[in-house]
């Protein structure tokens, strides 16, 4: 076997461990959605960060910065940014009001069955939507990593599917969280290591470092360039780049808030002051992280270059190549490693969010209107329907391909979080005269905004030149209606528009007396869910 | 009809003694300490960070001003909004101490005349 694929072995050995030793634990729903309460602070903190640092930041940002230089920065600054709307706004109240989704928090005062119906539509939208965007990268890239032990795209994105879904069906989210918790320490290790070489290949000179970034050179178009990769622009270029760069910031700093798998991780910490210590925990490992994300991006670029790496893979093999460059295989397997552990995790993490507000929301609440049947029912729900998720994952991830075009699916992401998650949980705690159907309709109103202006965005909408084949081609074959690829800037608006509007042509006097209910709530912490057995 | 028995437990009151709590004035204060510190927080950080964004958009050529050596403005402003998250996060740790003083009052008080 190939180093890589020991490693990767390794990996799965250790985490297939934690799953069965989670599964022993004594069962429940508390303990199924979210790891009986009882995850400490600094765990939560590792939890959220791994569940946030996915492979598009390690590998993504790393290649954009390799590429583009200072601009793919500004993804680091956005995606750290936006945890101060966590922790000012959203963490503490979510996890003093509500269960297990964010849906518990708009229940409270609103009519539960439509409110839970919409909001579990969107969390699935999302979830679903950012998971085929990562097993589509995984099979690329394990392809890519593994490439010398001929494991197939097929095999890999299989693979990686049944995994997530063993992570889940079985471990659930006291597994999920440990499995988080050990990838992102790899990460981090991994990233600090990289880092260290690459300044040592300086002599630790800060100044020579960034002598080498200002004069990088490579090919282009057959002409030999030089450029300075501290200068912004080469990515974001006029007259639409600022706008987009904007709306991409709208959609980080408002989306991160409204991203279902990090908000269910405030519901596994005992209490909101837990919570929002596991949050700057976070902030500091996230932070650390994006910062160095700057050495793997311009290391790439001064010390490998952007010629070799277009021709070994592209541009999101340029952490890997950085590696190998600096230290040899055995770096090159353990970073490929890392790179395969982050996908896990986060698909695994994105598996559990989808399938709890599947079960809790919309089986348990809106079908069955808030009973449970049998015990041990909400459970069983959550397991079966994380093993379609997985299912159509891998089929979808499958069907599009190792080379479809699928970074406008993150965005969606955000793009919906923002404008459809965000303006109904802002509005719900801090809105007295909010209802049922402004949440409905802002719901719908930023789902509907941010699905529509992506798809006529350039992401989906160019003219590509006949040599552009197979699944590379743009969807629709014309010149782009909405010119962002960003849509944040106009959805974002668009849904708090559509909730406002909702909500001021229904009139619903209970929502206003509840008002006061959730208030004191989500401020206190009085009547909070409390730690259980794990 | 959950079979937990910790999720039993949770409280439960009547609108009534809802509103009474939000009315009260421990309550009043808690708001308005919490508001204090959030609402400047939250303004400042969004001015903050959609400063870079504006100026490396509309203004590239004095974004580029060389500072120290290579390294130039739009990179330590990018490197600076790090620091600043960090330093918001640190002092709403430090005042959500006061927040946590004040929601305990009102829990327990809550919760006496509950006799729970």
């Amino acid at each position: 076997m190939s180093t890589p694929l020991v490693m990767f072995v390794g990996f799965i050995a250790i985490t297939l461990g934690i799953t069965y030793w989670a599964s022993k634990r004594s069962s429940g729903s508390s303990a199924f959605f979210a790891a009986g309460r009882r995850i400490t602070a600094w765990q939560n903190g590792i939890a959220v960060a791994g569940d946030y640092m996915s492979a598009a930041s390690f590998l993504g940002i790393a290649g954009i910065i390799a590429f583009q230089g200072y601009d793919g920065f500004l993804f680091s600054v956005g995606w750290l940014v936006a945890y101060l709307t966590v922790l000012l706004v959203i963490a503490e109240p979510l996890r003093n009001a509500g269960k297990y989704t964010m849906a518990d928090v708009l229940a409270y005062r609103l009519r539960p069955r439509p409110v839970r119906a919409m909001a579990s539509l969107s969390t699935l939208t999302v979830s679903t939507f950012y998971m085929i965007a990562q097993m589509v990268g995984a099979g690329a890239l394990v392809t890519l990593l593994l490439k010398d032990s001929g494991i197939s795209y097929q095999t890999a994105v299989i693979g990686v599917g049944v995994l997530m879904i063993v992570y889940v069906v079985f471990g659930g989210m006291l597994a999920t969280t440990w499995v988080q918790i050990i990838k992102a320490i790899l990460l981090i290790a991994g990233t600090v290591l990289l880092s260290i070489l690459v300044l040592a290949h300086f002599h630790f000179s800060f100044a020579a470092f960034f002598d080498a970034v200002g004069h990088v050179t490579y090919h282009d178009k057959g002409q030999v360039v030089v450029k300075d990769f501290l200068q912004p622009g080469l990515r974001y270029k006029p007259p639409y780049g600022p706008l987009d760069l904007i709306s991409l910031g709208m959609a980080l700093i408002l989306g991160t808030a409204g991203l279902p798998h990090i908000l269910v991780r405030f519901y596994t910490v005992p209490d909101a002051k837990t919570a929002r210590h596991s949050v700057v925990w976070a902030m500091v490992l996230i932070g650390s992280f994006y910062i160095m994300t700057t050495f793997l991006g311009f290391g790439a670029a001064t010390i490998v270059g952007r010629d070799f790496i277009s021709t070994h893979g592209g541009t999101n093999m340029s952490a890997p190549l950085l590696a190998q460059s600096l230290a040899g295989d055995v770096f090159f397997a353990f970073i490929s490693a890392i790179a395969f552990a982050t996908i896990l995790a986060v698909v695994a993490g994105l598996t559990i969010s989808a399938s709890t507000s599947f079960a809790h929301d919309f089986w348990t609440n809106v079908i069955h209107k808030g009973v449970e049947r049998k015990a041990g029912e909400e459970v069983m729900v959550a397991r079966i329907s994380a093993f379609v998720v997985g299912a159509i994952a891998i089929f979808i991830a499958i069907l599009l391909g190792p080379t479809a075009n699928v970074a406008f699916l993150v965005a969606l992401a955000f793009a919906v979080a923002a404008s459809a998650n965000l303006p109904v949980i802002v509005l719900s705690i801090f809105w007295r005269r909010f209802n049922t159907a402004g949440a409905v309709t802002g719901l719908a109103t930023g789902l509907v905004a941010s699905i529509g202006l992506i798809l006529v965005s350039p992401s989906l909408m160019a003219v590509d030149p006949p040599t552009v084949v197979g699944a590379a081609r743009h969807l629709i074959q014309a010149k782009a209606w909405f010119p962002l690829e960003n849509p944040g800037i106009l959805s974002i608006p668009l849904g708090f528009l559509g909730a406002f509007v909702g909500t001021m042509l229904s009139h619903e006097p209970t929502s206003q007396h509840k008002f006061n209910e959730l208030l004191v709530r989500s401020n206190t912490g009085l009547g909070a869910e409390r730690a259980g057995a794990a | 009809m959950n079979a937990l028995p910790q999720e039993m437990q949770r409280y439960e009151a009547s609108q009534t003694e809802w509103d009474r709590v939000a009315a009260s004035k421990e309550f009043k204060d808690l708001m308005a300490t919490k508001k204090i510190f959030i609402v400047p927080a939250f303004v400042f950080f969004i001015v903050y960070y959609f400063a870079l964004p504006i100026l490396v958009g509309y203004a590239p050529a004095f974004m580029s001003t060389k500072v120290i050596g290579n390294v130039n403005l739009a990179y330590l402003f990018a490197l600076s909004q790090f620091f600043m998250a960090w330093t918001i996060a640190w002092l709403y740790v430090k005042a959500a101490g006061d927040f946590d003083k004040l929601a305990k009052d009102i829990i327990e008080k809550a919760e006496n005349r509950k006799g729970a």
